[in-house]
């Protein structure tokens, strides 16, 4: 199992979610430029942070065209893992494969710290080794990360349970106050509704390390590495069934 | 002969800077009268910015040799050898003129300019630091609203500025200072301390070699911004029409300088490059310049192929622009494709505009037509160097009425909450959370949890440590044993994370040097920081002097400050402030073990602290005297302690004295409380607010105390139990009777939102 990092023009998180998948996860990964048209043998895609093209224009507006992104939609329709990370979350958006938009943080600042996230759904292949209601505490650093929809998309999200993620307090209660930039119901992190493309504002990367602060990041990649090994072993067996 | 459209006469040298004797040497380096644009090359590089001409003579007593060195001053960088074949590649740098007429983009602008100078010798930036210094934020008698309000915006307009920049290229800022003092209200300082690391086989120095091959220009094109940014904004004083300098202030570009980086190092790897280095201060002209007079070469520039993004510039507008995000690099001929390809991936301009001569002269042309030819080394070397008059010493005498330590009557508890609000004292969680100090992943200290920043370098086992330090209100009291403090103060901060200090670099804010008082408190700063950087194995790496800090006649205080970078060999090692478990002992390191000298001694030391200042109101005396015996004792004791992992957290004792040392303590850890006895015979306040160094709090596991004494006891550091973590109630008795008691949540509210409170109050009222 590989995973592929896009590297953008201004991607700043490359080889951090780099290092956390080789050096923590163990799991084999190669960056791709973002002029790559195709991502062969990759089994999942990760869209570090940073600030692609500047972020200029509006975040992710400009990423969204670079020739990666074709393959990436087309690697995402065939069912392929995507994750988002901040950054990378604003472009999937931008790109349609998620919906929805952001805003600027309600205080217009950029806010960098940790915080506290309830995992609302294990139902999703990033998720999967997570419980319901478990509290991961990851930091954020964005400046444009409060979630915005229409009601009608709120509610298909809900519906079709595509909120993954929302921030909460370390005790796991949905209070403003634990809201660090204003996002509509608290989301955090939502996935499509086929569950294959998944974007997150807080940076899981940064939370894999204990000397770090946190390894509750880990429950993301872990999740995919699980999920992946999964349909892995079912594409054998049923490859074996098949012969 | 350079034909010239108007004859440059004495006075228009004048309106560039240049004094009668300047511009007579420049006719004698010419044989000539000069060009408009050789005026103006000479005008900058021999400005006070980019010449030292104020600051050589005193600057050549710092130490600057030492085992790790591998580079001090004179490079873009100074570069320290940290072990398993890596360099730290770390500068200071201000930019204070800038930052006050345009907060955000001088701001900005300071960060950029200080990557450039790590990147452009091989380094990748790790780590930024800001050292800032602003006037006060809320009004009082001295204080008007307007100043008041101003100070706000300059603080808003700075911090965002280093975020914005910082942030998007994609280096944490992880640590720094701030503090208010109304000297700084027209002129706030913000020094930007850059470090990047290397492999020392890649490092890359700005020497030209070669003759024959190319020049070439990369990254962002120029423009008109920044002419004279050095001269005119960073050589003078300012006055009430300084806002009108505003286009003289550079504005930055963070993703194009993030391309630059990227193709800079991808192209460094190519082994095509010869040399290197970042259009900063005076842009094109110090860059050629520079490279040619280091190789003893020549350089020979054609402008017409100079990447422009206006139409119709002059030569002098071009060799002048201080346009952001520009590199020169000299190739080697016949490889020149290597580094095109690279840039165009990046999508930057890189042209060949010119070559490397053998003549030894800096050679401009215009379309063929040569509009400057000098000497290379005459600019970049034979410069002005000034010895300017000095004041005579002043005996240290108490610049006001001192303090009279109350009778038991004061209200200890009042005015510790006071003080914890206080703008010196409270969080700086405001501003630093605005900061990106995370990416990369290497941050194993934060900002507001311990003493020092700590990163990690992948792929060893080891980290760095790095600290700002500088008290200018001390400096102004005395100036030398202020600086010795500020070298004292950073390398404890570094010893306290566990990281032996190695190696600094220095920041020099002071005023008009042509006041022979201003010059005085250069000399004597420098004595403090050359005797402290001796006496705890610091040697000097690099900095930068920034003069002229005056508007309307008014100097700042004397700000001297001081980076120490440190090494710890097992990043595990690496320690917070925080209190880290109930029970364990709190202890008192003490290097100078000793009473602190009579009352009259007392005063005059106590006069000169926080408490005094943000409770009584007065600012006099002088610091509290300094023993670097003691200081290196501490530290030396320090990074013992935590290499043998016996200790939890240590916190030196600064800002505030001892009580809020313990504060900060259980403010950065998860919710614990400190009870504590002293045993004093000084007066109460004293006893607890008193700032004198060589001390550090720490914590430790009870059945650990007795180690830590014997080791202590190796480095004559006595170490002597205060008390014990506790929760709930944070309480500080003295000689037995309870001096400071408080619930600990409610003080560390005050604490916490005490800056952000007053900003936003005061916003909402503008």
């Amino acid at each position: 199992m590989k995973f592929g990092v896009v590297v953008f023009p201004g991607s700043n998180c490359d080889e951090d979610a780099y290092h956390a998948v080789s050096a923590v996860l163990g799991e084999p990964v190669e960056f791709l430029w973002h002029r790559s048209e195709n991502i062969p043998g990759c089994d999942a895609i990760i869209l570090p942070g940073g600030f692609a093209f500047g972020d200029y224009l509006r975040t992710g507006a400009i990423a969204r065209f670079s020739p990666v992104m074709h393959a990436v939609e087309r690697f995402a329709r065939r069912g392929g893992l995507v994750l988002g990370i901040c950054n990378g979350f604003q472009i999937l958006l931008e790109a349609g494969l998620l919906p929805g938009a952001m805003l600027r943080n309600r205080a217009l600042r950029f806010l960098c710290r940790d915080v506290h996230l309830r995992v609302e759904t294990t139902n999703t292949p990033f998720t999967s080794v997570a419980q319901r209601g478990q509290i991961l505490k990851i930091p954020i650093a964005h400046m444009e990360g409060n979630y915005f929809c229409d009601a009608k998309t709120l509610e298909e999200l809900g519906c079709n349970d595509q909120i993954v993620l929302r921030y909460a307090t370390p005790e796991g209660e949905i209070e403003d106050s634990a809201n660090p930039n204003g996002s509509l119901a608290a989301i955090a992190g939502i996935c499509n509704r086929e569950r294959n493309v998944f974007g997150m504002m807080p940076h899981p990367e940064r939370a894999v390390e204990a000397s770090l602060g946190s390894t509750d990041g880990l429950v993301i990649f872990r999740s995919m590495v699980n999920s992946l090994g999964h349909s892995a072993r079912s594409t054998a067996g049923k490859t074996a069934a098949l012969a | 002969m350079i034909e010239t459209e108007t004859k440059i006469t004495p006075a228009i040298a004048a309106q560039h800077g240049l004094t009668a004797e300047e511009f007579a040497h420049v006719q004698k380096i010419l044989g000539r009268d000069p060009s408009i644009t050789e005026l103006g090359i000479f005008s900058v590089m021999w400005s006070e910015h980019c010449s030292y001409k104020s600051s050589k003579a005193h600057l050549k007593r710092l130490p600057t040799v030492g085992t790790r060195i591998v580079q001090g001053p004179g490079e873009n960088a100074g570069v320290v050898d940290v072990g398993d074949g890596l360099c730290a590649v770390f500068k200071i740098e201000s930019h204070n003129h800038p930052s006050f007429v345009e907060p955000f983009q001088g701001a900005a602008t300071g960060v950029g300019g200080i990557l450039r100078d790590i990147f452009t010798m091989g380094a990748r930036p790790i780590a930024v630091l800001d050292s800032l210094r602003f006037g006060p934020l809320h009004t009082d008698q001295n204080v008007t609203a307007a100043e008041a309000a101003r100070n706000r915006r300059i603080l808003d307009g700075v911090i965002g500025g280093i975020a914005f920049y910082g942030n998007c290229f994609g280096v944490p800022t992880v640590g720094g200072e701030i503090q208010f003092e109304p000297c700084y209200s027209y002129n706030p300082l913000v020094n930007v301390l850059a470090m990047g690391i290397a492999r020392r086989e890649d490092l890359f120095f700005a020497r030209a070699k070669g003759p024959g091959n190319p020049v070439i220009y990369v990254g962002a094109k120029t423009g008109r911004d920044g002419i004279h940014g050095a001269s005119l904004l960073a050589s003078a004083e300012f006055s009430e029409e300084s806002q009108q300098k505003r286009p003289n202030v550079q504005v930055g570009d963070p993703f194009m300088e993030k391309l630059l980086l990227e193709a800079c190092l991808e192209v460094m790897r190519t082994g095509a490059v010869v040399a290197i280095q970042d259009m900063g201060a005076a842009g094109l002209t110090s860059s050629s310049c520079e490279m040619a007079s280091r190789g003893g070469l020549g350089v020979e520039i054609e402008l017409g192929r100079v990447p422009q993004r206006e139409t119709g510039m002059t030569p002098y507008e071009i060799m002048l622009s201080e346009s952001q995000e520009r590199m020169l690099l000299i190739a080697q001929r016949g490889r020149e494709r290597e580094v095109f390809d690279v840039f165009s991936k990046w999508g930057l301009d890189a042209v060949e505009i010119g070559r490397v001569t053998d003549d030894g002269r800096l050679r401009i042309l215009e379309n063929g037509r040569v509009v400057a030819d000098i000497p290379a080394h005459a600019i970049a070397e034979e410069g002005p160097v000034y010895k300017r008059p000095i004041a005579a010493q002043k005996s240290m005498q108490a610049a006001g009425p001192l303090v009279e330590f109350a009778a038991n009557g004061a209200d200890l508890n009042e005015n510790f909450c006071n003080l914890l609000a206080s703008p010196a004292i409270a969080s700086k969680r405001w501003a630093f959370g605005q900061y990106d100090y995370m990416v990369r992943t290497n941050t194993r200290v934060a900002p507001g949890v311990g003493d020092a920043a700590v990163v990690r370098i992948k792929g060893t086992k080891r980290a760095l440590a790095l600290s700002t330090d500088g008290n200018g209100r001390w400096c102004q009291l005395s100036p030398r044993i202020a600086a010795m403090h500020a070298v004292a103060e950073a390398a404890r901060n570094v010893a306290c994370s566990g990281a032996r200090p190695v190696a600094a670099t220095n920041c020099l804010n002071f005023g008009n040097p042509e006041k022979p008082e201003v010059m005085r408190q250069f000399s004597e700063a420098i004595d403090g920081i050359t005797d402290a950087c001796r006496g705890l194995g610091t040697p000097i790496t690099g900095g930068n002097v920034s003069f002229y800090n005056e508007t309307l006649g008014r100097a700042i205080y004397p700000t001297p400050v001081i980076g120490v970078l440190g090494i710890l060999d097992d990043a595990e090692c690496a320690l917070g402030m925080a209190f880290q478990r109930e029970g364990d002992a709190i202890v008192l390191l003490n290097g100078l073990a000793e009473a602190r000298g009579a009352i009259n001694e007392q005063r005059k030391s106590f006069s000169s602290s926080d408490y005094a200042k943000s409770i009584r109101g007065i600012v006099a005396g002088g610091p509290p005297p300094i023993d670097l015996y003691a200081e290196k004792a501490l530290v030396d004791c320090l990074v013992a302690l935590a290499a043998e992992r016996v200790v939890k957290s240590a916190h030196d004792v600064s800002d505030g004295g001892l009580a809020v040392t313990i504060a900060e303590c259980c403010f950065a850890s998860a919710g614990f409380a400190a009870q504590v006895n002293l045993e004093s015979e000084a007066p109460a306040e004293f006893a607890l607010f008193e700032e004198s160094g060589a001390r550090a709090v720490i914590s430790v596991q009870s059945d650990s105390l007795a180690r830590v004494q014997h080791i202590a006891a190796q480095y004559k550091v006595e170490a002597q139990r205060l008390g014990t973590v506790t929760t709930g109630e944070f309480c500080i008795q003295l000689n037995g009777q309870p001096a400071i008691r408080a619930a600990v949540d409610k003080l560390c509210k005050i604490w916490a939102g005490s800056l952000e409170r007053s900003l936003q109050n005061e916003l909402q009222n503008e």
